[in-house]
């Protein structure tokens, strides 16, 4: 078969290389701008802890590690927000969800299955969490079946969710905190036990690797088939390896965040290792929270992509009425988003009340603007139709960057809100400003 | 003339109702239309043509009255019951999600999915490039969003959708409003096209001399109500401003 010739713009030798390459690679310029906006705050931590406090604390493996673990919750949820601002309407009730669902996985594992099957069962954590998703996923659906079926705005419906789900998470367990959990849940919040180790991290870096080269290859394939015009292959190996080395220069950075004294004294112990006098270098490798962050990522960016469902979550955002006249569902389509966006708000609550190995009732408080803010200052459109997955993870990750930094270099809360508060407004302006000029 | 008599019609609106607040869109209407004709819908703005349609294609539901599809009543309460009889609609507001390309728009809500279920975009692309080349040979923006798209490629989507899926019956509403001359003419010849397929078409049209060349029958339509209808070979484009106008009926019409 003979390939139609790949068609040129007219005014490509006009343009500079990085327009070129930009066009070459089809990589989102709006994307760039916000590694590029992530990376300057990075930076501008460390350097000012450099130039103020003497020493850089930012970019080191042990701030990057924690960082990365604490974006996790919020990360997780604001992939499902993307899909309820994308079909114009907004959840603030993901806070008091996570709360309760963290309440009654806490007493489920905690007070419950012990009494049950004897403490220390190896399958409490995984009945508690089965049961912790069905539960927030229930919650969604009721929500979605009060928005599209008795036709309440999602607003109302979810600041009374807000209240009402915060409510009946105090008093499941009487306003009492659970502590601790099961050792094996608890896990999943990270921690030094709660991380994969320098081998797996290694296995899964390299395993990301192949992906990457098995997508980039089968695009080309696909687009062969059909005769379609392909990217030049200078474009796709530049692509390719900016992709392993992302994927392996984290796995060099997870590892070389070693366990702290205590721990490897602890494990040796416990393992029967002498630590020799220099001390045991043992990695945390990726953090568990993190890897689950990673799975909804990939799992949510093909859900929205390459599905059906994805694909009427953007119709219904774009045009409602021409979603409806296409045959959609859409009433049972909002039902499925809330129901989606409740699971993961419980994910979230296994992640975060497996981090502190306790529950309370207060877990997850305000949670629910972080989210929406870290889907908007990924470029979630407000207005509908528009939101990536990863755009919503890289704002949540700009949020996480702007609060621990401001913890490193000492600001005191009241800062911190008034600076994160103005970012917000700040990324919205000028996202409507890069869209109006690429207009 | 074709003698229709003894033959079931395609399709028969049968004293169809509908109203919004207390306006009476539509007003006991029936219609009906037979294999391999083009039934023209005028009338002046707010006479209840779109409405008329609507309920054909399952975006409203009648007051009362019955939709008959090959002489047996139908139940068509949504726009997917009216993808199951194959009536496809290209809506006066084309129904086009701005923000998703030319493909996603033709293939929404009947996607091309692989064998694992996930969607086929370079075959769904391939199939919307060989339909466009048939309908608009300028047509180029494939994987842009339909907003960056000019009024006329934007209605070609629109035509395009209603087109591949094999309709039995087709409702155009005012498929040429953003065309210009050539793509007027390039519907004309698809028009021509689908009715010698077998197709029935229901085209609301406001262009007399459009009416006059493509469709075989026309029905005006004034206030909701039916005026009366002609067979286009009988009258005068006079005859046909008469009924739109002043709504009078003349001596050929039922
Ligand atoms: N969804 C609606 N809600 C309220 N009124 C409507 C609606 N759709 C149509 N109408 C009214 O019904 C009448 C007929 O409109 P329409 O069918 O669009 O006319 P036409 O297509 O002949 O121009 C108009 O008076 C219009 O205002
Ligand atoms: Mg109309």
């Amino acid at each position: 078969m003979s390939q139609p010739p790949v068609t040129t713009q007219p005014d490509s030798q006009r343009d500079g290389p990085v327009a070129r390459f930009l066009r070459a690679t089809e990589m989102d310029t709006r994307l760039l701008g916000m590694i590029g906006a992530l990376l300057l705050i990075w930076v501008g931590f460390h350097l000012y802890g450099v130039f103020f406090k003497g020493m850089g604390a930012f970019l080191t493996p042990r701030n990057l590690w924690n960082l990365s673990v604490q974006t996790a919750s919020i990360g997780i949820m604001a992939t499902g927000m993307v899909l309820v601002i994308v079909t114009r309407n907004i959840d603030l009730s993901v806070g008091s969800i996570l709360g309760l669902c963290a309440i009654m996985m806490g007493v489920m594992q905690a007070r419950i299955l012990p009494e049950w099957l004897g403490l220390g069962h190896p399958a409490i954590w995984i009945i508690s969490i089965v049961f912790g998703l069905a539960i927030g996923a229930a919650i969604g659906a009721f929500q979605g079946f009060l928005i599209a079926y008795g036709r309440i705005p999602s607003f109302i419906v979810t600041l009374g969710g807000l209240l009402v789900w915060r409510g009946v998470a105090f008093m499941v367990a009487s306003g009492q905190t659970i502590s601790p959990l099961d050792p094996t849940f608890a896990l999943l919040g990270g921690g030094p036990y709660g991380a994969v180790g320098e081998k797996g991290s290694w296995i899964i870096g390299l395993l990301a690797c192949a992906a990457i080269l098995y997508l980039i290859w089968s695009g080309r394939v696909r687009r062969a088939k059909h005769g379609f015009p392909q990217r030049p292959v200078w474009a796709d190996v530049v692509l390719a390896g900016i992709g392993c080395g992302v994927s392996l220069g984290a796995v060099l950075l997870v590892n070389a965040y070693p366990w702290p004294i205590g721990i490897v004294t602890q494990y040796a112990a416990a393992h029967g290792i002498t630590v020799p006098p220099e001390g045991l270098f043992i990695s945390h490798g990726f953090a568990i929270p993190v890897l689950i962050l990673i799975a909804v990522a990939i799992l949510m960016t093909i859900l929205a992509t390459r599905t059906r469902f994805g694909r009427y979550v953007f119709a219904m955002g774009g045009n409602p009425d021409a979603a409806e006249l296409s045959g959609i569902n859409t009433r049972f389509m909002t039902v499925k988003i809330f129901a989606l966006m409740g699971l993961l708000a419980a994910l979230s609550a296994v992640v975060s009340s497996a981090r502190l190995n306790s529950a309370t009732n207060a877990l997850g408080t305000l949670d629910e603007l972080y989210v929406i803010a870290s889907a908007v200052i990924g470029g979630t459109s407000l207005s509908g139709g528009v939101g990536t997955i990863y755009g919503a993870i890289l704002g949540a990750l700009v949020m996480q960057s702007l609060q621990t930094g401001m913890v490193l270099i000492g600001f005191d809360a009241a800062i911190q809100q008034v600076v994160v508060g103005s970012v917000l407004v700040l990324a919205v302006f000028l996202d409507i400003a890069y869209r109006r000029r690429s207009k | 003339m074709t003698d229709r008599t003894g033959q079931t019609p395609l399709v028969e609106m049968r004293d169809i109702c509908i109203s919004f607040g207390g306006i009476r869109a539509v007003d006991h209407v029936t219609v009906d239309l037979y294999p391999g004709e083009v039934v023209g819908l005028l009338g002046h703005n707010g006479a209840g043509k779109s409405t008329l349609i609507k309920v054909l294609s399952g975006a409203y539901r009648a007051d009362s009255g019955d939709v008959l599809i090959n002489g047996e009543k139908a139940t068509i309460e949504n726009p997917r019951d009216a993808r199951r009889y194959n009536i496809e609609t290209i809506y006066q507001t084309l129904a086009l999600a701005d923000n998703l390309d030319a493909s996603a728009n033709l293939f929404l809500g009947r996607e091309l999915v692989s064998p694992r279920g996930f969607l086929d975009d370079a075959a769904m692309e391939a199939e919307t490039r060989k339909i466009m080349a048939r309908l608009n040979p300028n047509f180029r923006k494939f994987s842009e969003p339909v907003s960056a798209l000019s009024g006329g490629q934007r209605q070609s989507v629109a035509i395009a959708r209603a087109v591949y899926f094999n309709a039995r019956i087709l409702i155009m509403d005012e498929p040429t409003a953003a065309l210009g001359p050539h793509e007027t003419q390039m519907v004309a010849e698809l028009i021509q096209e689908l009715k010698a397929e077998g197709i029935g078409i229901f085209l609301i049209e406001h262009d007399i001399h459009a009416v006059m060349d493509l469709c075989d029958r026309a029905v005006v339509m004034k206030n909701g109500q039916r005026v009366g209808t002609v067979n286009v070979a009988e009258v005068t484009d006079e005859d046909i401003l008469g009924m739109i106008i002043l709504g009078k009926k003349p001596p050929q019409a039922v």
